[in-house]
């Protein structure tokens, strides 16, 4: 049974019927799916929900396929752990980590997405799924079609970290290393969409495909106990997760399943790549798009596909935004691991590092629930820290040997 | 005044008849803009919001380079220049379905 009623442009509202449609023909809009929220309404309580499995499945009335699903059945539903240690750290009353790094198949949050895409894809008959990724979609997409046996195009930028080309490379996908940044790889995949009849799942497909993150907004309001914090910060590559946690708490709200959403968002970016951050605090009209220079290569997006829509989200909510520095990256990488245990890749390290600074200066108040978005897993950006961790004590096999040298 | 080739995104070829190049002449990107209007009528209501600036989801290229890092509608075009017109998230192909649902071209 299908709750979708057809596609819209986000821009110009035009419909369009649902299909492998992306984009608006009169205003290049991007389409959103339209659902039938007063039959979902009727359809979907709390406890249905509470009976189902644990996998963002359990959301299914709110996601966009018309049949049963038939990928990413084990992904989703991660858990959301109260940060005692690192609440004390900052200084706060209420924290939780949402923690994707822990997703399955690929350890990311783009284990969600790439579900719905696929399952999609399928119902539109695609024999051959395709991307453009910073690293964690290329290795879920490479996955989830292996499963799927599903022919695969990967495309990345060359210089990924050794972790996300390996973590693609042994699904036996077609990796495509583009010489350029992601940027570039994105407009070329553009061209190359246009041209072959693939699933580009964040392309053609990215209607479907971005509705997936919505389910990492639903669990963390469940995991509260049907609640919607009052603080969430949020990594932003190309926007669209922001966005979505978004829309996620304001569909809650307008199907009745919680009673308010009066929850605050904000926007973390690296210094090297913040076109998000500056349109929000420059307060600006155009998001100008940049050339990436940091080592949260997975947020490395200059020209955001949905910058203005993550502008939109951190206004209409009365969050703010900030970015931070390579440096404060990799410190925040090391308190989460040493407060929590939890070993978060870059973009882990840029929403706390941006949650550190906007506590600090006063932005997030202490005494309210606030929740970090934690969406990757550091295993996969080795790169990035292994200069700044120390080294073991090397010893000789004996007592001796270990008791002198600890002594030091 | 400089010659210069455009890129036409297939959605906006039927105002092109067809065409996915076309040549034109302009000084710089505006310029552009409105010299494809006199040619090709109701080519700019779809290049331009209603304050005629650019579409925001709307890229224009100058020789691979995007206009924001140049001069925006400012920057100046040269004979032989190509300009790309590309929807931001888009290739900007047609669709066409048949009845299984799977997409052709």
């Amino acid at each position: 049974m299908s709750f979708v009623k057809g596609l819209k442009c986000r821009e110009c509202g035009r419909p369009y019927p649902k299909e492998a449609l992306y984009v608006c023909e009169y205003c290049f809009g991007s389409l959103e799916v339209v659902y039938n929220y007063e039959k979902i309404k009727e359809a979907l309580t709390r406890s249905q929900i509470e009976s189902r499995p644990k996998n963002l499945w359990r959301y299914r009335e709110l996601l966009p396929i018309d049949g049963k699903p038939t990928d990413g059945l084990t992904s989703g539903f991660t858990p959301l752990i109260e940060a005692k240690n690192l609440s004390k750290a900052l200084g706060v009353k209420e924290l939780y980590i949402k923690d994707d790094s822990t997703n399955h198949p690929t350890l990311s949050f783009k284990d969600r997405v790439v579900a719905v895409a696929l399952s999609k894809a399928k119902e539109f008959g695609f024999d051959t799924v395709a991307c453009a990724s910073t690293g964690n979609l290329a290795n879920s997409v490479a996955s989830q079609a292996a499963a799927a046996r599903l022919k695969s195009y990967i495309f990345i930028p060359a210089d990924l970290e050794m972790g996300k080309v390996v973590g693609t490379l042994i699904y036996k996908p077609n990796l495509v290393a583009v010489e350029g940044n992601y940027d570039e790889v994105n407009k070329l995949c553009s061209e190359v969409a246009t041209k072959y009849r693939w699933a580009f799942v964040n392309i053609n497909i990215r209607p479907y495909y971005a509705e997936g993150s919505k389910t990492y907004g639903y669990e963390i309001v469940e995991q509260l106990g049907w609640k919607a914090p009052k603080h969430i910060i949020v990594p932003c590559a190309g926007g669209s997760l922001i966005t979505k946690i978004w829309k996620a708490i304001n569909e809650f709200k307008k199907i009745g399943l919680i009673d308010h959403g009066h929850t605050k968002i904000y926007a973390a970016q690296a210094d090297g790549c913040a076109p998000i951050v500056k349109a929000i605090k420059e307060n600006s009209d155009i998001i100008k798009p940049v050339k990436p220079h940091t080592i949260a290569k997975s947020l490395a997006i200059g020209n955001p596909a949905d910058g203005y829509y993550a502008v939109g989200t951190v206004k209409e909510s009365g969050g703010s935004a900030d970015s931070v520095t390579d440096d404060e990256i990799v410190e925040a990488i090391k308190l989460l691991a040493e407060t929590e245990g939890i070993f978060t890749e870059t973009a882990g390290g840029v929403t706390l590092g941006v949650a550190k600074k906007l506590i600090e200066k006063g932005k997030i108040p202490k005494d309210e629930s606030i929740v970090i978005s934690i969406t990757g897993n550091g295993l996969k950006t080795q790169e990035a820290v292994i200069d700044r961790i120390g080294k073991g004590i090397k010893i000789k096999p004996t007592l001796k040997d270990f008791e002198e040298k600890m002594r030091r | 005044m400089a010659m210069i080739k455009v890129r036409i995104p297939t959605p906006l070829q039927k105002l092109t008849k067809d065409k996915d190049v076309v040549e034109c002449s302009a000084g710089n990107v505006k310029d552009l803009v409105d010299n494809l209007e006199k040619t090709y009528p109701g080519l700019k209501d779809r290049l331009c919001d209603e304050n005629g600036k650019i579409r925001r989801f709307l890229n224009i290229y100058v020789n691979d380079e995007d206009i924001r890092f140049l001069k925006m509608d400012q920057t100046p075009l040269k004979n032989g220049d190509e300009v790309s017109i590309i929807p931001a998230i888009a290739g900007g192909q047609k669709h066409k379905t048949h009845p299984g649902g799977v997409l052709i071209r």
